[in-house]
């Protein structure tokens, strides 16, 4: 049998360098926002890095509101309105 | 009168003449009929057109001004790239189905008066009802159903405050209206429900995803912008929208996190990217109306997108749910790379349309020194990105692999995707263009050093907690589960319903029909022979008395008398339970002869009562 082609992402190590061109970004985005003026409209977004910190602490909550408090409320099977 | 017709009439008359083409030639004339419509948009200068006096009122089929103009030139070219995206059907009353949609959602567009908006939305949620059946499951038969019947009382919401609203204001133009009153009010709710606010966006997330493929993306582009459109018109400023806008942004991202239909997961991203619009108009300055507007703009152009994609992987391999797809970035490269672009636009990607829509809404939120808005949408922003952005592609077409290997979707659909596509960028690297063409003049420059590296900063360190929730597990993994959401109260009230309409009120029925049917044959018994009362008690009284005399006196007269009595007596008795009185031998008329009789009394009475008036 022919062995199937190999696609972009079966190789590890492809995954691996996205990620870690996906590190290397983040870390520029945090160095660059150290660097430019803002023009606020409100105080906070002068803080350093607010946007990082509020996006990455969003998604969080995001996720952990919804797994452990949503999903056991409102989870049920396929057929349940059948 | 004008040289150009009401763009609605191209679009639905046009329907009607689908069936006569075959093949290639269907292909041809169903495309030309957007492009027609968009020649003749084009001719239609700005104005009220097409007016007729009807009753005392005026009834305009095309009021054009910018705010109009703007979504007819979306839906045209929405309904351009939909149809393209649905050639492959072989179903004429979709095609059918889908233009007059179209046309419908144009004929609101261009109302200039509440009953002409009213018509044209009915006839969308007639038309719409039908993409959702056309798939013929028995989740869309019945999701059809419950979406036409939320719709039917969304419409008669609208109908209840058009009339009471024109009673009150004594015109039918559809102008600003703003909330005051019964009137209003019901207006007001009924643009609500079609433009899914919390607690009434069930049907959305119903319907939308037991649609067919090439329903879906119809749907997703018309009813609820149609909405938007309708509120921006009657209700700018209104500020119980920013509040309703707000929840409708921040809701449905925690249902998207956890639904495993793709499709479902899209619908409520619809709901979140709708609710910023609403939060724009209810804001009600130049800035948020624009923003609302182009926002619009560029939602119907990705979502269709987003939905073209996940309907073509659908369409490729008959499965939509998360749990049964992955890696097919290796089979449907071109379909991928589509929906990333989708994704990047409804995530406001810089160079990404969203990126210069969505931005205009936070700025007027900002201006306004809202700061709790703010925050809402901050946080929606970075959950749109997390459930729209990443998931959808991550679980379509990468994630683990569903050993799933397949083809490209047809050209036209790949082409229908491309063009939408490419508007996408567009929309986001030259967004002058569209700036252009909205209801106010623009100031606003979405390009500067802050805004680029703050929607940055937010978007790739949601991907950072997407990237390190997925590596540690702790993200929820897909399950092949349903959620329950608010159709849940009707969908299971109505079996409760059921159950009461079944027993305790079929109980309380047929006791009623007893009680009832054995009063009137007690009062039918009594009126033959009201005297039989009375009178078995004075015989039955008389009778006794004799039984006592018999008793003690024994004479011979007394006993005769007493026997007759009692014979008396029990023939009453007899009558009074066979119902056979006295002189119900008489014979009778038909019921039939008698009715004749009044009928023909009455005719002349009345004769003569019109005689004497």
């Amino acid at each position: 049998m022919k062995e199937e082609k190999k696609y972009l992402f079966d190789k590890p190590e492809n995954v691996q360098r996205l990620l870690r061109v996906f590190w290397v970004v983040l870390l520029v985005l945090l160095t660059i926002d150290l660097l430019i003026t803002k023009h606020p409209f409100f105080s906070w977004e002068e803080w350093p890095e607010f946007y990082a910190v509020y996006g990455f602490v969003a998604c969080v909550c995001l996720v952990l509101a919804s797994k452990y408090i949503l999903r056991p409320i409102v989870k049920r099977k396929e057929e349940y309105y059948d | 009168m004008i040289n150009a017709v009401p763009p609605a009439a191209i679009f639905i008359l046009g329907a009607f003449f689908i069936p006569l083409f075959r093949g290639k030639l269907k292909s041809v004339y169903l495309l030309i009929l957007p492009v027609l419509g968009f020649v003749n948009l084009l001719n239609i200068p700005q104005g009220a057109h097409w007016s007729f006096n009807f009753l005392d009122y005026t009834i305009t089929f095309l009021r054009v001004d910018r705010l109009s103009l703007l979504f007819a030139y979306i839906f045209h070219l929405v309904s351009f790239i939909s149809i393209l995206y649905a050639l492959q059907l072989k179903d004429d009353l979709q095609h059918i189905a889908s233009v007059l949609y179209s046309g419908a959602a144009l004929g609101v567009i261009f109302a200039g008066d509440l009953l002409s908006l009213f018509f044209f939305w009915e006839v969308m949620a007639v038309t719409a009802t039908y993409l959702i059946w056309a798939r013929k499951t028995k989740a869309s038969q019945t999701a059809g159903l419950r979406y036409l019947l939320v719709h039917i009382f969304g419409g008669l919401c609208l109908l209840a405050g058009i009339v009471i609203n024109t009673f009150n204001t004594g015109s039918i133009e559809f102008g600003y209206i703003g909330l005051s009153g019964l009137g209003s009010g019901l207006i007001f709710l009924g643009f609500g429900i079609n433009c899914a606010w919390p607690g009434l966006h069930m049907w959305l997330t119903d319907a939308y995803p037991e649609s067919t493929i090439t329903g879906t993306v119809f749907l997703s582009a018309f009813t609820t912008k149609c909405a938007v459109y309708a509120l921006a018109r009657g209700f700018p400023g209104t500020e119980l929208l920013i509040w309703i806008g707000a929840l409708m942004t921040m809701f449905p991202i925690f249902f998207a996190v956890i639904e495993n239909n793709l499709r479902r997961v899209l619908s409520y991203s619809l709901i979140n990217q709708v609710g910023f619009m609403v939060v724009g108009i209810g804001i009600g300055t130049q800035l948020s109306i624009n923003g609302a507007t182009a926002h619009a703009f560029a939602d119907i152009l990705f979502k269709a997108l987003l939905f073209m994609a996940m309907g073509a992987v659908m369409h490729q391999t008959g499965k939509i749910n998360a749990t049964d797809l992955g890696g097919l970035y290796k089979t449907m490269p071109l379909t991928c790379i589509f929906c990333i672009v989708g994704a990047a636009s409804i995530s406001a990607f810089p160079l990404f349309s969203a990126f210069a829509t969505k931005s205009m809404v936070m700025e007027a939120v900002a201006k306004e020194h809202r700061s709790l808005i703010w925050f809402m949408l901050l946080f929606a922003s970075a959950g749109v990105f997390h459930h729209a952005g990443i998931k959808i592609p991550f679980f379509a077409f990468f994630s683990h692999d569903s050993g799933i290997r397949t083809k490209e979707p047809p050209l036209n659909m790949l082409l229908a995707m491309g063009i939408a596509a490419f508007l996408c960028i567009f929309i986001g690297t030259v967004p002058s263009v569209l700036y252009s063409i909205l209801p106010y003049p623009v100031d606003y420059a979405p390009y500067t050093a802050p805004h680029v590296m703050a929607q940055l900063q937010l978007l790739f360190f949601s991907a950072l907690a997407f990237t390190l929730l997925i590596l540690s597990g702790i993200y929820p993994a897909e399950m092949r589960a349903i959620n329950l959401d608010v159709d849940l109260i009707y969908r299971k009230l109505a079996i409760a319903f059921l159950w009461f309409c079944n027993v305790p009120l079929t109980a309380f029925r047929n006791g009623l029909q007893n009680f009832s049917s054995l009063l009137i044959s007690g009062i039918a018994k009594l009126s033959n022979d009201p005297l039989i009362i009375p009178e078995t008690i004075l015989q039955g009284i008389h009778l006794s008395f004799y039984k006592v005399f018999t008793a003690t006196s024994k004479a011979p007269g007394t006993i005769a008398k007493t026997a007759k009595l009692e014979y008396r007596f029990n023939r009453l008795l007899k009558m009074k339970e066979t119902g056979r009185y006295y002189g119900t031998e008489v014979p009778r008329r038909p019921v039939g002869l008698g009715v004749l009789f009044a009928f023909i009394l009455i005719f002349f009475y009345a004769l003569i009562y019109m005689i004497v008036r």
